[in-house]
């Protein structure tokens, strides 16, 4: 993993995430971002409570969570199905909102912002990673890892040379012109992979990113994830129901019922 | 660059469906520019009179006659440059389905219309013959019809067999010209009536009247109709066009259906057209979502969806409204001298360019405001 340098620069015009928490709240955003500092939490839920509405009836799904996810942690979020731990995961990316309660993620009020607004903070902030990958299926595997970057200022040819990195670092630069019909579920998961990277995001977020591998390409998957995490320092929240996944993280936050039961400390693996 | 060619790559994904959907954009534009060109051939004859002609004919009704001896008094109306007298014949050429017009005028009928270009020696040859004809292009090349031919037509309102002699082929200065008619001497009818019907001797269907000034043309139909008021045939003059569009107005009907059924046509493609789309976006929700998710936003997915759209639609218009043109001139031999001027306009091709595209966009609506609206959560559940 010797590429994290090559990726180092930030895509984006703006300054890179890092940067930007010893540098101060974005001038953009002004008021709604937390003063940053180095050891400020990456993720920051105060009270949040959401429910859905089903008919007439009101179903809650999380009640008041207030936590903390310090930068470069690779966090699993288990629970039984119903838990809310993919609510949880998807107010954290930010393509949810809470009913109530604060939610700092990468520095940001994320609960204040707009909609667009909001986009343009995903696309800077979190990199996704989908169970079923989510990928492109018209597109080949250096045309999907190049798709966030359209969202960049950056040339055609930067993205390009961008993207065939982040293919390589998930060891997938012999499948450049493959479609995703063309690739295995471990190979398609190593492209989205290296499509949440591409943009070097503060936050990378997976769901049952195994979910839908065998167990060769879990591991595969799964190491890539560690590597990730020890190598570049990526912050990483993965949701999973698979107690051997789990254990590829630092730590286990189990959700019952809406609320944290236990947070698990793991050794380093 | 990066979006067109998504756009073009998500248009064939489903190849089958993009085709048939292809095809039926090509029928529906194909038959709307031949509807549209059917209403525009009922009205071209309307379309190319001329405002510097009027028409004199029976106040009751086109069926009755004027005595020939108004043209004298024709002449000395202010503002008449110049008078001729012309006939309907109604005539058979060998069966009931060869239908073109003929008509039976008098010489200073050639002068007054110089949209019809008949070569000098040609006219000679014509005025020299009692029995003589002239003949359009388009009417000699339907039947063949050559120089010197004897062509005999079977009245029906003049009954008997007419021989006629083709002395003549004239061509239409404009491509709007008829150039299906049959033009004969009205003397030569009026003769022969003199022999065989002798009551319906020197009368005839109705007067052109060439204009000094054409800006006078309603004052000088006034001045005509009151010059033969109280008569046994009192007159009615209009212009040209209005006579034209008297015609037209015997069957308005038909040309409101045609009209109406040629939106119809449009109509429901872009019903298909819209089935395609929402079909498309609904299959593609979970895609919208995860680009949403990316940090693409409501524009980019409306891109998407309006440029596939805009896309299917454009192509098949556009082969559409190329094959118009051979369709066209196909259907206009078919339908030989029923339809004389059979152009597809530049206007119609420009509506059915339109038409298309506003298919493409009204069709792209619906879907795109869906995936616009999707939220992220719901989207990624999606299942196409």
């Amino acid at each position: 993993m010797n590429d994290q340098q090559t990726l180092a620069p930030d895509p984006h015009p703006g300054p890179p995430p890092e940067r930007r928490r010893e540098d101060g709240p974005e001038p953009r955003a002004g008021p709604l971002h937390e003063s940053a500092r180095e050891d400020a939490p990456v993720v920051r839920l105060e009270e949040i409570v959401k429910s859905y509405r089903r008919g007439v009836q009101t179903v809650p799904v999380l009640a008041g969570i207030t936590f903390d996810i310090a930068a470069g942690e690779f966090l699993a979020l288990m629970g039984p199905s119903g838990s809310g731990k993919s609510t949880l995961l998807n107010l954290i990316a930010g393509i949810d909102r809470p009913d109530s309660g604060r939610l700092i993620v990468a520095g940001t009020d994320i609960g204040r912002l707009t909609e667009q607004e909001l986009a343009d903070w995903r696309s800077r902030n979190i990199g996704f990673i989908f169970q079923f990958y989510n990928l492109m299926p018209v597109l080949d595997a250096l045309e999907n890892v190049e798709l966030p970057l359209l969202l960049t200022g950056l040339s055609r040819r930067q993205r390009r040379e961008r993207a065939r990195m982040a293919l390589d670092m998930v060891s997938l630069s012999d499948r450049l012109d493959h479609f995703p019909s063309e690739l295995s579920g471990g190979q398609q998961q190593r492209v989205a992979i290296a499509r949440a990277l591409v943009t070097d995001p503060t936050l990378i977020v997976a769901d049952e990113p195994t979910g839908d591998l065998d167990r060769e390409s879990a591991n595969d998957v799964l190491g890539m994830l560690e590597r990730l995490n020890q190598q570049i320092g990526k912050t990483i929240i993965m949701v999973t129901h698979d107690q051997r996944a789990a254990q590829h993280a630092h730590a286990i936050m189990h959700l019952e019922k809406g609320e944290l039961s236990q947070r698990e400390e793991l050794a380093a693996s | 660059m990066y979006l067109i060619k998504l756009i073009l790559k998500n248009s064939l994904r489903h190849r089958l469906r993009t085709l048939l959907t292809i095809v039926g954009l090509i029928v529906a534009t194909v038959a709307f520019g031949l509807l549209q060109t059917v209403v525009d051939a009922w009205y071209a004859g309307a379309d190319a009179a001329s405002s510097a002609r009027l028409i004199t004919r029976n106040a009751v009704s086109l069926v009755f006659t004027l005595p020939i001896n108004y043209r004298e008094k024709l002449r000395g109306v202010d503002g008449v440059r110049a008078v001729a007298a012309g006939n309907w014949f109604g005539g058979i050429y060998k069966e009931p389905k060869n239908f073109f017009p003929q008509f039976a005028i008098d010489p200073a009928y050639v002068a007054m219309y110089p949209e019809y270009l008949i070569p000098e020696d040609q006219l000679k040859d014509w005025l020299r013959d009692r029995k003589g004809a002239v003949v359009g292009r388009k009417l000699a090349q339907t039947y063949g019809f050559r120089i010197g031919d004897t062509v005999t037509l079977k009245g029906t309102i003049f009954p008997g067999n007419w021989d006629f002699v083709i002395r003549g082929i004239y061509d239409g200065r404009e491509r709007s010209t008829d150039t299906s008619a049959f033009f004969f001497h009205w003397t030569y009818l009026n003769e022969t009536m003199k022999r065989t019907a002798p009551r319906r001797a020197d009368m005839v269907g109705w007067f052109v009247l060439e204009l000094s000034d054409p800006a006078r043309a309603a004052e000088v139909s006034r001045d005509v109709d009151a010059l033969f008021r109280n008569s046994t045939a009192e007159t009615l003059t209009e212009t040209e066009k209005a006579f034209q569009l008297g015609f037209v107005a015997m069957t308005e009907a038909i040309v409101v259906v045609i009209r109406a059924v040629s939106f119809l046509v449009i109509f429901i493609i872009m019903a298909v057209m819209a089935n395609t789309m929402a079909m498309t976006a609904r299959e593609r929700l979970s895609e919208y979502a995860t680009l949403k998710a990316l940090g693409f936003g409501q524009g980019f997915i409306a891109l998407l969806i309006f440029g596939e759209s805009l896309a299917i639609a454009a192509i098949g218009g556009l082969i559409g409204t190329l094959a118009t043109l051979p369709v066209a001139t196909a259907f206009a031999e078919e339908m030989g001298s029923l339809f004389p001027v059979f152009n597809v306009s530049a206007q119609t091709i420009s509506m059915q360019l339109a038409a298309a595209c506003l298919v493409g966009l009204i069709a792209a609506l619906v879907p795109s405001w869906k995936a616009m609206h999707v939220r992220i959560v719901d989207g990624l559940r999606s299942v196409g």
